[in-house]
């Protein structure tokens, strides 16, 4: 079923990519796109679930339909499939596509449910097709990863308290304490890596990137905990300020 | 039966015929090491296949045309992975028999084609437990056999037959593709049901052409 869809709003920005949820099951795909679509509400997202009447499997007329639907306004868009015949079927729709589509639609190769919160966070922010599917695929590689893609500042570097600093070598650093009593979850995190992606500038809080929501969701960050956000790049004392400006209104759930 | 259109008609309607009657036998193979869909699947899809068939006007001109429209109702209807991975091996061998009959070698063609469609899909290699450990030998046997001088039907019977003996090999195997990899050294000691289903049909071919 192809009819299960969030931000089809035709008024939406068209420009941003859209994404397709291919699943067994019609409930797996329904939920993947209602956890997607909260944090990513400006993002077309179609879920394809189970067969045509419902029971667990694949369905390529189905998948047929949410390409030619995601792909509407000149929109371009990525796949993530569950299981194997998912990945085919998807596939097989694609083969025999014509050339515009194929050109326009990534099936990425991606963990389904994580590959679908990046992938719906960073096509939200505005990036590219191969942006977004750069972000879904690597995905898969936030559970190991996310604590060390970045070296933490040495703490001795940190300016405490309430002031912002840019230090010799360049990097803002501001620490702010979170507030929010379920600490940084994944709205929250969606906010952050949302409102991020408008600057010109490459921000890490305790050592991960806040581009990424995965990244941030894993740092498990309860409330109370020290957030010490360092920002380089042409825009990185605005971008560490309007960060450090979210925490302390605890992200608008406070 | 020389290999044309109504050899292709045929081997449709008995391939539909021997997955119904074999449906409940697919469904116990894929329940050992699957998802216990595979029966109830492929009999759906030859179902579609045999109603689009009779819903034709006018007989199709060419092989290909039949395999077409065997491969384009099974990606459609079956709703697991032998959707696709059929569906893919139908449309490549369709692309290959683009004529109203075929010789020798272009029985061989098909097979190869279908084979090489399995692989591309399923990216399986011989030997993982899988329907790629019957087409394999199915189609070195029909090269064999074309290349003894074997006739359009002798080439069909050959491949058949390995197609069985291949199947049979996949019983000791441990499943390292699809839903059977998961099971890992627990699928050894079970025949692989896209294996059979592939004997079951490669058997019709080699039916239809002998009829």
């Amino acid at each position: 079923m192809s009819d299960d869809a969030t931000g089809v709003d035709p008024t939406g920005d068209a420009a941003r990519v859209s994404l397709v949820l291919v699943s067994h099951s019609r409930d797996l795909a329904r939920g993947a796109v209602e956890l997607a679509g909260q944090m990513a509400p400006g993002v077309r997202l179609i879920a394809v679930g189970g067969t045509p009447d419902g029971e667990l499997g694949t369905d390529f007329d189905g998948i047929e339909r949410a390409f030619a639907q995601a792909l509407e306004g000149s929109r371009s868009a990525v796949v993530l499939m569950d299981l194997g015949s998912a990945v085919l079927t998807a596939e097989s729709v694609l083969d025999l596509a014509d050339e515009a589509t194929q050109a326009r639609v990534k099936l990425a190769d991606a963990p389904f449910v994580e590959g679908a919160v990046a992938a719906a966070v960073t096509a939200h922010g505005g990036a590219d097709l191969d942006a977004v599917l750069a972000a879904a695929e690597g995905a898969g590689r936030m559970y190991d990863g996310a604590r060390g893609e970045v070296a933490p500042a040495a703490d001795a570097n940190v300016t405490e308290g309430a002031g912002d600093a840019v230090a010799d070598d360049g990097v803002v650093r501001v620490t702010r304490t979170l507030l929010n009593p379920m600490g940084l979850h994944a709205r929250p995190a969606a906010v952050v890596s949302r409102m991020l992606a408008g600057y010109d500038a490459k921000v890490t809080v305790n050592g991960v990137s806040a581009a990424s929501v995965l990244a941030l969701m894993k740092l498990g960050a309860t409330q109370g905990t020290e957030l010490r956000i360092e920002a380089v790049g042409p825009q990185a004392a605005e971008a560490a300020q309007v960060f450090a400006t979210e925490v302390e209104r605890g992200f608008g759930e406070i | 039966m020389s290999v044309d259109v109504a050899w292709a008609v045929e081997w449709v309607r008995r391939s539909a015929q021997t997955i119904a009657e074999h449906r409940d036998e697919l469904i116990e193979l894929d329940r050992q090491i699957g998802d216990g869909d595979h029966g109830e699947n492929l009999d759906r899809g030859f179902r579609a296949v045999v109603a689009k068939l009779d819903a034709l006007d006018e007989a199709p001109a060419q092989i290909g045309d039949v395999l077409k429209l065997v491969a384009t109702t099974l990606m459609s209807t079956v709703g697991g992975a032998a959707g696709p991975l059929y569906g893919t091996a139908y449309l490549r061998a369709a692309k290959a028999t683009a004529s109203a009959d075929l010789d020798s070698a272009g029985v061989v063609a098909l097979i190869e084609a279908a084979l090489d469609g399995i692989v591309a899909r399923g990216k399986a290699t011989a030997g993982e437990k899988t329907m790629v450990d019957a087409w394999t030998p199915a189609a070195e046997a029909a090269v064999a056999a074309a290349d003894a001088g074997g006739s359009p039907a002798d080439v069909l019977a050959a491949a058949a037959k390995a197609a069985s003996v291949g199947a049979e090999s996949t019983i000791p195997l441990t499943a390292t593709k699809g839903r059977a990899s998961y099971l890992g050294e627990r699928s050894v000691g079970h025949l692989d049901p896209g294996a059979r289903s592939t004997e079951l049909l490669l058997a019709e071919a080699a039916a239809a052409a002998a009829a």
